[in-house]
């Protein structure tokens, strides 16, 4: 499932939703601020806003455009920072923008007929505080920083062990190769919500054959997986080796200057539980090796990294959710530990169907609490 | 608000679920009249929709709130018995939309020796709004019964998407009947003897049941949730926008196949959803991955269900308030060139997947002047952008020609069958 793009936008959401979306949630901004809407008429050489002035909160403005030529309609604050814009307003049109702005001082409107420059501007006063819930906290700081390092510890083993893997199927080592596979892997599904947040990468390195957009190639992991348990290697193969490593170390720089917010670890924790329950659970993720239960384990591993370095956060706002935390990733382990085999684990079809239904039921019941780590986080 | 709505809804889940079973389609029933908020059989839920008309009914009639959907392979190489069968559907049918027996006498009152010809299990129920609709797949068109050359261009295979996976145990099919009414049982009912009359001469090849509509297709109708708990179907085309309903959905004269003129095409696609892990994803996230607050349904960055959504609207930094990757934003007509679709879905849960999740989702199904035209595009987007692909799963597929209405003493897909063979 993860092969998508779509998949990447997710966890980039999470970055963007915190300022931008406290507009949208919930509470739909019936109850506007008590001025009401602001009516802002814009036309080709002026831009009349109706009040300079509003309450800090969910301020809307009205936008008409009397002019001749499109325009746009911006609320800047300090600094020319975009605070909310609509665009492509055509003439004739009235279009309706919400902003929330949480602080008092000085703001500027701006109209931009025919959509350039630095348009007409004058100065918009926003009065009064508005509740504002930033994560300053220094457990929270400390947390983010804890799981960087970890992902950089991972991402150092994945281009070793990539490097290694890659280096078997070029030398046409197949059995070898086969052998290094779900290794590399483990280190990729440890941190695989960090690769998403880099939309290109994903798609280019654990794509699965039916998950490939039309007119892209099938490359990475799952292609170099079918080639050597399937079709054995073809005269392309050493070519979609190099370019699996390529893309892993462009993933290993880029991850080195990723910024995570605590939020983003939290929705990171439970991404990769959603990885396990729909991808490895099924059988679905390495379909021609059946090394699925290799993956699951990392899944959790990354997972529960995660979890680990917000403990003092949670154990300082919601103690028992630890414990429950605690205890379901225990049953987790008990439950994979029963199907271990040698270094690594056994295949996906040799496992019963009551086997994967326990999987899946530990899964479950690890999954919910993990939903409620981001709500710990955010502190509400 | 939002909380009392979505418990009713469950509770009407949990009756339909029973039924839907097949696990005694009475007590489901019962089920459904104890718990749900309103009397099933009030005079508008109950009454008859005419079954004549120059389109076929179950397209822009108000959707109904249960459906029951099959695909049936035609086993006899006789095109003479396959034009019988339609004659002998279409009587049966028009009988049962009028809340009749299949035949008269059908059920009881006829010879005791015999075995009924109607199946019995709605006697006494009103016609419950129900309405049957034909379509016909591409494999019809073989070399069979001499219809070759009446396949219209625009019936082609579906292209392969990105995510799909297609179980051809429920896809495709020679023929599909879509059954909806407002009684779970009326639907069922009419299923089942249209297939009893069938046997010999075609075979069911998959079957759906919707317990509960996605989509409002008239501006008389609430919106309806999904079971993502969303609003679906708020900018859907609807009955009374007729020009639009020219321009996206019926097959006009002289654009294919004259047979087809006044029909459309139907795509429908058995949309599993992994509702297990969308419950556990924050209330923003969701927001974000449609595109619309979730208590009231408005489009992001607007304030009530029917606001436009504005998609050049942004937030601090200059991010859009609808996400690119939104499923409104990707499925809008603003972002396909003015395309449309007339959606008809329903909720269905087909039990349990064997490991402790419900087999639940949505059954799409969509009206629509050529699939590949406004489907395909549309699809296209969404299997490869939306973020919404990441809790879904396409399992079954179906396109289907679906003929023009009948007129009194006409028979669906009779225009097949006109001209040698």
């Amino acid at each position: 499932m993860i092969s998508t793009p779509a998949r990447v936008a997710v966890a980039g959401i999470g970055l963007a939703t915190v300022a931008v979306l406290a507009a949208c949630g919930t509470k739909t901004p019936q109850e506007q601020d008590k001025g009401g809407a602001i009516a802002v008429e814009a036309s080709d050489d002026a831009c009349k806003v109706a009040r300079t002035q509003a309450d800090a909160g969910t301020i809307t403005f009205e936008v008409t455009n009397k002019g001749d030529r499109v325009t746009e309609f911006y609320l800047y604050a300090e600094g020319d920072r975009i605070m909310g814009e609509v665009e492509n307003v055509t003439p004739g049109l009235t279009r309706r923008l919400i902003v929330e702005v949480h602080e008092a001082g000085e703001y500027q409107t701006a109209c931009k007929p025919g959509m350039q420059g630095e348009g007409i501007r004058d100065a918009f006063k926003v009065t009064g505080q508005a509740d504002k819930q930033v994560g300053t906290d220094t457990k929270l700081a400390d947390a983010t920083k804890s799981y960087q390092r970890w992902v950089n510890s991972q991402t150092g083993a994945l281009e070793t062990k990539t490097a290694e893997f890659v280096n078997a199927v070029k030398s046409k080592k197949v059995d070898q190769a086969k052998a290094l596979y779900p290794v590399a892997r483990v280190y990729w599904e440890r941190i695989e919500p960090v690769a998403e947040s880099f939309g290109d990468i994903d798609p280019k390195i654990d794509s699965r054959e039916d998950g490939v957009a039309p007119g892209e190639k099938f490359t990475g992991f799952h292609r170099l997986e079918k080639d050597l348990w399937v079709t054995g290697l073809r005269p392309d193969s050493a070519a979609i080796a190099d370019q699996l490593l390529a893309d892993v170390k462009d993933l290993v720089s880029r991850a080195e200057t990723l910024e995570l917010t605590p939020l983003q670890l939290a929705n990171g924790a439970k991404e990769l539980l959603d990885e396990v329950a729909t991808g490895k659970i099924t059988g679905e993720e390495d379909r021609y090796s059946h090394t699925d239960l290799w993956d699951f384990r990392s899944n959790v591993d990354g997972s529960q990294a995660a979890v680990a370095a917000l403990r003092p956060v949670i154990q300082e706002r919601d103690a028992s959710l630890l414990t429950t935390l605690d205890e379901r990733f225990a049953a987790v382990d008990k439950v994979l530990a029963k199907h271990q085999a040698g270094d690594g684990y056994k295949l996906y079809t040799q496992l019963t169907k009551a086997d994967i239904r326990e999987m899946s039921e530990a899964v479950d019941a690890l999954g919910e609490p993990v939903s409620q780590v981001s709500e710990v986080v955010a502190g509400q | 608000m939002t909380e009392r709505l979505s418990r009713r809804r469950l509770f009407g889940v949990a009756g339909a679920g029973a039924a839907a079973l097949g696990v005694g389609a009475a007590a489901g029933v019962v089920g459904e009249r104890t718990l749900s908020p309103e009397p099933v059989a009030n005079a508008e839920t109950a009454a008859a929709v005419p079954f004549h008309g120059a389109h076929q009914a179950g397209i822009v009639t108000p959707a109904q709130d249960r459906m029951h959907f099959v695909a049936l392979d035609v086993t006899t190489s006789s095109r003479e018995e396959l034009q019988d069968l339609l004659r002998e559907w279409t009587v049966a049918a028009e009988r049962m939309t009028r809340g009749l027996e299949a035949f008269e006498h059908g059920a009881v009152g006829g010879v005791p020796e015999a075995a009924p010809k109607d199946t019995g299990e709605a006697l006494d129920l009103p016609a419950s709004a129900l309405t049957l609709t034909i379509g016909f797949g591409l494999s019809l068109f073989d070399d069979r019964f001499g219809l070759a050359d009446k396949r219209p261009a625009a019936l082609k295979e579906l292209p392969h998407f990105a995510g799909d996976d297609l179980d051809p145990a429920r896809s495709g099919g020679d023929i599909c009947l879509q059954a909806c009414a407002n009684d779970p049982q009326v639907a069922v009912h009419a299923i089942r003897n249209l297939v009893r009359i069938g046997f010999g001469k075609v075979v069911v090849r998959w079957s759906q049941l919707g317990f509960g509509r996605t989509s409002s297709t008239s501006t008389s109708q609430a919106t309806p949730r999904n079971l993502f708990g969303f609003k679906d179907g708020t900018r859907n085309l609807k009955a009374e926008e007729a020009a639009e309903l020219e321009k996206h959905v019926w097959v006009q004269d002289g654009e294919d196949q004259a047979w087809l003129a006044g029909g459309t095409y139907l795509v429908a696609r058995r949309i599993r959803m992994h509702i297990e892990i969308w419950d556990r994803t924050t209330l923003l996230e969701q927001e974000q991955i449609i595109g619309r607050d979730k208590g009231e349904g408005a489009p992001l960055g607007q304030v009530k269900e029917f606001d436009k959504p504005d998609f050049d609207v942004a937030g601090e930094g200059g991010l859009p308030q609808i996400p690119a990757t939104a499923h409104i934003r990707l499925a809008s007509k603003e972002a396909l060139g003015g395309v449309r679709i007339l959606r008809r879905g329903y909720n269905f849960i087909d039990g349990s997947d064997g490991l402790g999740h419900l087999d639940a989702g949505l059954f799409f199904v969509a009206f629509m002047r050529d699939a590949h035209k406004q489907f395909v595009p549309m699809q296209r987007a969404l299997s490869t952008q939306d973020e919404m692909m990441e809790y879904v799963e396409h399992t079954g597929s179906g396109l289907y020609a679906v003929p023009p209405g009948v007129g009194s003493g006409g028979y669906w897909g009779s225009g097949l069958f006109t001209g040698s063979p």
